[in-house]
């Protein structure tokens, strides 16, 4: 499953690059992309773990970057 | 501006104030002194402080708030208190500025895109509604007025008008439409009140299919951005070593002073973010992409863009594409008479006749013909015959004159001949063929301009009609009499020299070669989902002249990303080196950090800006 989320406070473009690679290195994750620019999350993970996944990469970006919240809609 | 960032203009004005009011009018000495920097300080940084506490304790040692922290909490240390400020003020100033750069690029995009109707006047049981274009089924009616944007492709029932296409195809001449012709969402209803019958839901919409592909233009990574992904996780790393380093190694192996050394680390730190190469690259290629589309040039992403610069050999398709696809008349040859008097009769002969090349001739005439032809006979692949106001007329290949016992010289044009007799006398002939575009000679040259070094024509056509177009279009090489499936291999041929190849065609029959291309450009693709779906590139109008233009505007948005990535780096160098060595303080270093940042954001945002015509 590929979904999309938006971000709000994404503030820096090496943060961004950062959480990207921190998501990428969670297990599950097949697809990862962080847009600075658009100020959009892109993720795909397999549709039998992608909750336990998605909950994962909230907690890897409130900890790289605490400001930043992923919309999850 | 947003609030947020106008609160932080705030407090970055607020603190810049009460520092010059601390360092230039307060003559206060020791604690009381550092007291004083302290209250700007903690106005303007109070933050990235906080920020940093936090993910200290996340185990981010290696973050910019934490490293900016070191900085100017060191700085205090060692008595520097005006420098300690200055670069947390400084630091914010970036930032700030980073934000709003940002943050205005992507309104910029948005607005330019505004495609997106907000809603739709449908007509159900001949009452008027106004509802969600997304609610409004296939095959239902709907109204627009003059001035409204239309919301879903569609058939005109009902009514006349002029549609502006800028959205789209950045081409502001309206384009005048009547009953039975496409219309398509996103361009604006301009003159006449007109009844739609849509002909797709909203998610399918030429509108909603666009605004999907730009929107997701920005998650293709160019290479370039992936080379910097990759030197910027090894650029703060590598830094702050040398940091840790220069502290160290001189006081305790040179017995040299601890403050002087420490200081030079602390510059080391100011510099130890790679946000003007980070966010530059990036922001280029979007406002990049954001410029082409502007012009009705969506390009898919970055990478392509990266392809498009370094194109050495373009490949046309040659009907749709160099040519308009359509027959004109080219010559009209009487053997006496004029020449208006030769197509006003072919017009009359030729009105009652389906056949597109008869069809061309009425239109060449342009005007309503004077006489009714009667008793009208098709000679199927030979011509026609009528009898008009009197006259028996044929007008057909050199076969159906040599039928009928007239005799007419052989015709060496290129195209399609058509040859005229009145009661057996020969009146001459006119030639029909398939014209190149206006603006196609004039984008090959400048193709040709921009460093393309070879261009190469693909057609099904005959041999004598390839070698006439490219002639004159000035066209390197044309292949003549290709199967579609022959396409691909002189294409697969010309990839193996190993020079980027961009492929142009319509988009409809070539998606094959469009695919295998390094980078596929379909154009005229205003209305046709396939030509959007197969290309990288695609062209809203059928302009060659716009594949230029493409071209132009990558070559320059990679020339802005290549100024950035060398000036960044080298300021980087430099202040390191001069930092090593005792002659960049802290100011240099902040006042250089920055500095790079606003100047590498400010020429990013170049990319955006569109050339005049």
């Amino acid at each position: 499953m590929k979904k999309m989320y938006m971000l709000e406070d994404l503030d820096c473009a090496n943060c961004a690059a950062k959480m990207e690679e921190a998501i990428k290195k969670i297990e599950g994750v097949t697809y990862a992309r962080v847009s600075y620019l658009a100020q959009k999350l892109t993720l795909e993970a397999d549709d039998a773990v992608y909750d336990a996944v998605l909950a994962e990469v909230v907690r890897t970006c409130k900890r790289i970057e605490p400001d930043c919240t992923i919309l999850l809609k | 501006m947003t609030k947020k960032q106008k609160k932080h203009l705030t407090r970055i004005i607020t603190a810049a104030v009460l520092l010059a009011v601390v360092w230039l009018l307060l003559p206060l000495e020791g604690v009381w002194q550092l007291l004083a920097y302290c209250v700007p300080y903690f106005i303007v940084g109070w933050d990235v402080l906080w920020g940093a506490l936090r993910k200290i304790l996340h185990g981010e040692l290696l973050d910019e708030e934490f490293l900016m922290s070191i900085a100017t909490v060191g700085a205090f240390a060692l008595g520097e208190y005006r420098e300690a400020v200055a670069v947390m003020l400084f630091y914010q100033i970036g930032e700030w500025f980073q934000g709003v750069a940002v943050g205005k690029t992507r309104r910029n995009i948005t607005q330019l895109m505004d495609l997106r109707p907000d809603y739709a006047n449908v007509l159900r049981e001949g009452i008027e509604e106004k509802v969600d274009p997304e609610e409004v089924e296939v095959g239902e009616t709907i109204l627009i007025r003059p001035g409204e944007k239309i919301p879903l492709d569609g058939i005109i029932l009902d009514g006349t008008t002029a549609v502006n296409t800028a959205a789209l195809t950045g081409e502001s001449l309206p384009q005048d439409k009547g009953p039975g012709d496409a219309v398509v969402s996103g361009t604006v209803n301009l003159t006449g009140v007109i009844t739609v019958r849509t002909q797709s839901a909203f998610g399918e919409s030429t509108a909603a299919k666009i605004l999907e592909l730009v929107e997701n233009a920005s998650e293709q990574k160019a290479r370039v951005e992936g080379f910097i992904t990759r030197l910027a996780h090894w650029y703060t790393p590598c830094v702050v070593a040398g940091a840790a380093l220069l502290a160290v190694i001189p006081p305790l192996l040179f017995s040299q002073p601890w403050s002087v050394w420490v200081q030079r680390a602390l510059v080391f730190l100011v510099v130890s973010c790679p946000c003007a190469l980070v966010v530059s690259v990036p922001l280029t290629f979007f406002g990049g992409i954001g410029g082409a589309s502007r012009c009705g040039i969506l390009i898919k992403g970055a990478g392509y863009m990266e392809t498009l610069a370094k194109a050495r050999t373009v490949v046309f398709d040659k009907t749709g594409t160099l040519t308009k696809g359509s027959f004109t008349v080219t010559h009209i040859v009487p053997q006496k008479g004029s020449k208006d008097d030769l197509l006003a009769l072919a017009a009359a002969a030729e009105s009652f006749s389906r056949h597109p090349i008869a069809q061309s001739v009425v239109a060449a005439y342009g005007k309503p013909v004077e006489a009714e032809p009667e008793d009208a006979k098709d000679h199927t692949g030979r011509g026609i015959e009528a009898v008009i106001g009197g006259r028996h007329i044929f007008a057909g290949n050199e076969r159906l004159m040599n039928e009928i016992g007239v005799p007419c010289a052989g015709v060496n044009e290129i195209g399609t001949v058509i040859h005229m007799a009145a009661d057996r006398e020969y009146l001459g002939y006119l030639v029909i063929a398939d014209t190149p575009k206006p603006d196609a000679a004039e984008a090959i040259r400048s193709l040709k301009a921009e460093g393309v070094e070879k261009t190469v024509m693909l057609t099904g056509d005959k041999a004598a009609v390839a070698e006439a177009v490219a002639a004159e279009l000035g066209l390197d090489e044309a292949r003549a009499e290709l199967l579609p499936a022959d396409k691909v291999t002189a294409v697969e041929g010309l990839l193996k020299t190993g020079s980027p190849l961009v492929f142009v065609g319509d988009g409809i029959n070539d998606a094959p070669v469009l695919a295998r291309a390094d980078v596929g450009v379909a154009m005229g693709a205003l209305g046709s989902d396939a030509a959007i779906e197969a290309a990288d590139i695609v062209l809203m109008d059928d302009a060659p002249s716009k594949l230029s233009l493409a071209v132009r505007l990558s070559r320059r948005t990679m020339r802005i990303v290549r100024q950035n990535v060398v000036f960044a780096l080298a300021v980087k160098a430099i202040v390191l080196l001069m930092g090593a060595t005792g002659d960049a303080n802290m100011w240099v270093a902040v006042f250089a950090d920055v500095g790079v940042l606003v100047l590498a954001i400010l020429n990013a945002m170049r990319a955006l800006l569109v050339p005049k015509k």
